[in-house]
């Protein structure tokens, strides 16, 4: 059982990443955002749509690594009542609605209240393939986590930024983690995208780095433009408050489609 | 039980608590300190600048003074640390010039504070003006309300004050917003914490900016007891700042009594609560592992204290770890009975305390003393901010 999991889960990342040619999109959402029981329908929307991963986000009542958008949609997820142990039973038939790629997003204290053995082990069951946890420092990964982490066979996702040290990068690619996931400047989520030259510089360098790990973008990627950019340089581009602000509650499946169609279309 | 030897090790530990718990984003600006601080502080120039500000500036040392009635009161020689007399009124000042000189050695011009009661913010604020920084000190929107004489002070100082919106918007979201703030500016910004909370070397940071504090009991004590350590050192912890300042020399000196005082609010059991260590169980809040008060999921609840310095839902990691090695003795005050103790002794010694101070005073009364003991309370600050409260009290 736990073979057939690991190969099914090695083959859902590494599919996503076998065609280079195709612009990559990873769609993130705040769980129990706009209402508790959305999660199925947001993930069945998502599925059909031209999505590649889906980053799942635990609300948090002090997310720090986020802007404005992504702290107002887990205050009202939090307000809706949403916590973990819901969302778990939300997704415990996760695996019949997607076979996407599918990570959770979440800070270390919701895993450590948790427990972090037991968090790694019921993420296994639902099918979960890996983990984001922005306040996970590399250290007290591999001194807490990482045990967990390759037990229940959840790959973990590190964060680099314009500032992060070529040495860290190469130690993290090493790590062999579901893809890095390249925040796109010095800033919270959800903030503005502008092709700098500081920004080019940085999708140029990571790129002459030839990590083994795929790298996605995220943090302030809204349209389609940003979406290409940093598709030439990089294996993908991850989209969450964006998304969230296109969100129709009235009509959830339709405002999803056609979210995902307008970023994939060339203006 | 083997010789004590507590102190942060290379992690930023202090034994399970301790250690930074970051974004990415903030891990050059943290690792840049952390590689920085001791030597900074270290380096004669910069000793030299802080001392003369702390002596000259600030008015340091504050006096060590023996509280005859309360003495009687309570049977034991009480010895107050006024820092309730050091400029600003409140112990606060003593970690903000620490790090606003340690920011310039650094190159940085900007500096960000986070405040809940003002006292941080005004200390920053007027570390700011002295040294030259510009400043924005993070609010959350009820303390701005709540704390207004504060937040006029701040700006007559030259600095911005920013409400802090998100959340609950009290001191754990101006924290938020203020690591939110630093990591948009990484650059040319430095980030002043108020308490021995945060991610490493944060708690190590501001414990040895407020080691002064019991740098100077042990020498006052010398001279007016003949011996440099007391039998108890008391004092109330909010995040944890002044009794980390009031304890640090002692920490290893197993036969000083080191007594921690949290708010009870209106009682441990009653949910209003900021008894951190009663209530909270093991966690990450701001960049550290802690105790925290928080939900089944993990969810960081509000805390309630009448003291807006004591209303937060965290304490230092250090004092997590004097809690779970039992090292230090944790007592609860509540509202009520802190307010009791502030009336009592701006009647029995004519000094006005600050509500926070008011929880370590109402402790002396679940502490049972030996005759001829030597106990020392940091009067950590003034009660001047606090009259409204006072007013709304009403009892004196």
């Amino acid at each position: 059982m736990e073979t057939i999991n690991m190969a099914d889960m090695q083959n859902r990342i590494e599919n996503v990443f076998q065609d280079k040619n195709k612009e990559k999109l990873t769609i993130y959402f705040t769980a129990g955002y706009p209402r508790l029981n959305d999660t199925t329908t947001i993930l069945q929307a998502l599925d059909e749509a031209d999505v590649d991963i889906i980053e799942i986000g635990i609300p948090y009542s002090d997310p720090l690594a986020d802007g404005p958008t992504i702290q107002e949609t887990s205050m009202k997820a939090l307000a809706n009542g949403m916590n973990i142990q819901k969302l778990f039973e939300q997704l415990k038939d996760l695996r019949t609605i997607t076979q996407k790629p599918v990570f959770l997003m979440g800070y270390c204290n919701n895993v450590l209240k948790y427990g972090t053995e037991a968090f790694c082990q019921k993420c296994e069951e639902v099918g979960v393939d890996g983990l984001i946890l922005p306040d996970m420092p590399m250290n007290e990964y591999q001194i807490q986590f990482k045990p967990y982490f390759e037990k229940y066979n959840l790959k973990n996702v590190f964060l680099i930024t314009p500032k992060t040290s070529e040495e860290r990068i190469r130690t993290i690619d090493d790590q062999n983690g579901g893809f890095i996931y390249m925040v796109s400047s010095s800033a919270t989520t959800g903030g503005s995208w502008e092709d700098s030259p500081e920004r080019l510089a940085y999708l140029q360098r990571i790129k002459s780095m030839n990590l083994t790990t795929p790298q996605m973008v995220g943090f302030g990627i809204a349209d389609y433009s940003a979406l290409q950019l940093v598709n030439q340089y990089t294996d993908g581009a991850i989209v969450g408050s964006a998304f969230l602000r296109n969100l129709n509650p009235e009509n959830l499946q339709s405002s999803i489609k056609q979210f995902v169609e307008n970023i994939r279309t060339p203006k | 039980m083997g010789k004590l030897d507590i102190k942060v090790d290379e992690n930023g530990y202090y034994g399970e608590f301790g250690g930074a718990y970051i974004p990415e984003l903030l891990h050059p600006n943290i690792e840049e300190l952390k590689s920085q601080y001791l030597k900074i502080i270290a380096q004669p120039d910069f000793q030299e600048e802080f001392k003369a500000l702390l002596k000259d500036y600030v008015g340091r040392p504050t006096p060590l003074y023996l509280a005859k009635k309360l003495s009687e009161k309570y049977g034991a020689k009480i010895y107050l640390k006024r820092e309730d007399l050091a400029h600003t009124g409140a112990h606060k000042i003593n970690n903000a010039i620490g790090q606003a000189l340690l920011a310039k050695r650094l190159g940085k011009k900007k500096i960000i504070a986070e405040t809940g009661a003002g006292q941080h913010g005004v200390a920053t604020a007027t570390a700011c003006a002295l040294l030259g920084l510009d400043c924005v000190v993070f609010m959350g929107e009820k303390d701005i309300d709540r704390q207004r004489p504060n937040v006029e002070r701040m700006r007559i100082l030259g600095a911005e004050v920013r409400p802090a919106s998100s959340g609950s918007k009290t001191l754990k979201d101006a924290t938020n917003e203020a690591m939110r703030h630093w990591i948009n500016n990484p650059n040319d910004t430095h980030y002043i914490i108020g308490s021995v909370v945060g991610p490493h070397p944060y708690p190590d940071m501001v414990t040895k900016f407020q080691a002064v504090i019991s740098e100077e009991i042990m020498q006052q004590l010398q001279e007016q007891e003949g011996k440099n350590a007391p039998d108890y050192v008391v004092a109330c912890v909010g995040g944890g700042s002044n009794a980390a300042g009031a304890f640090y020399h002692y920490l290893n000196n197993e036969k000083v009594k080191l007594v921690a005082v949290e708010a009870a609010g209106h009682g441990i059991d009653s949910g209003e609560t900021a008894a951190t260590t009663a209530k909270g169980s093991s966690g990450v809040l701001h960049g550290s592992k802690t105790l925290l008060m928080q939900s089944e999921d993990g969810q960081v609840t509000e805390p309630y204290s009448i003291s807006a310095g004591l209303d937060y839902p965290g304490i230092g990691p250090l004092h997590a770890y004097l809690y779970a090695s039992k090292r230090a003795q944790f007592e609860y005050v509540t509202d009520d009975e802190a307010m009791q103790a502030c009336v009592e002794l701006s009647k029995l010694e004519g000094i006005i305390p600050a509500v926070e101070t008011g929880h370590a005073l109402a402790a002396l009364n679940n502490l049972k003393f030996e005759k001829g003991e030597v106990v020392v309370l940091n009067l950590s600050g003034r009660g001047d901010k606090d009259l409204q409260t006072y007013i709304n009290y009403g009892n004196y």
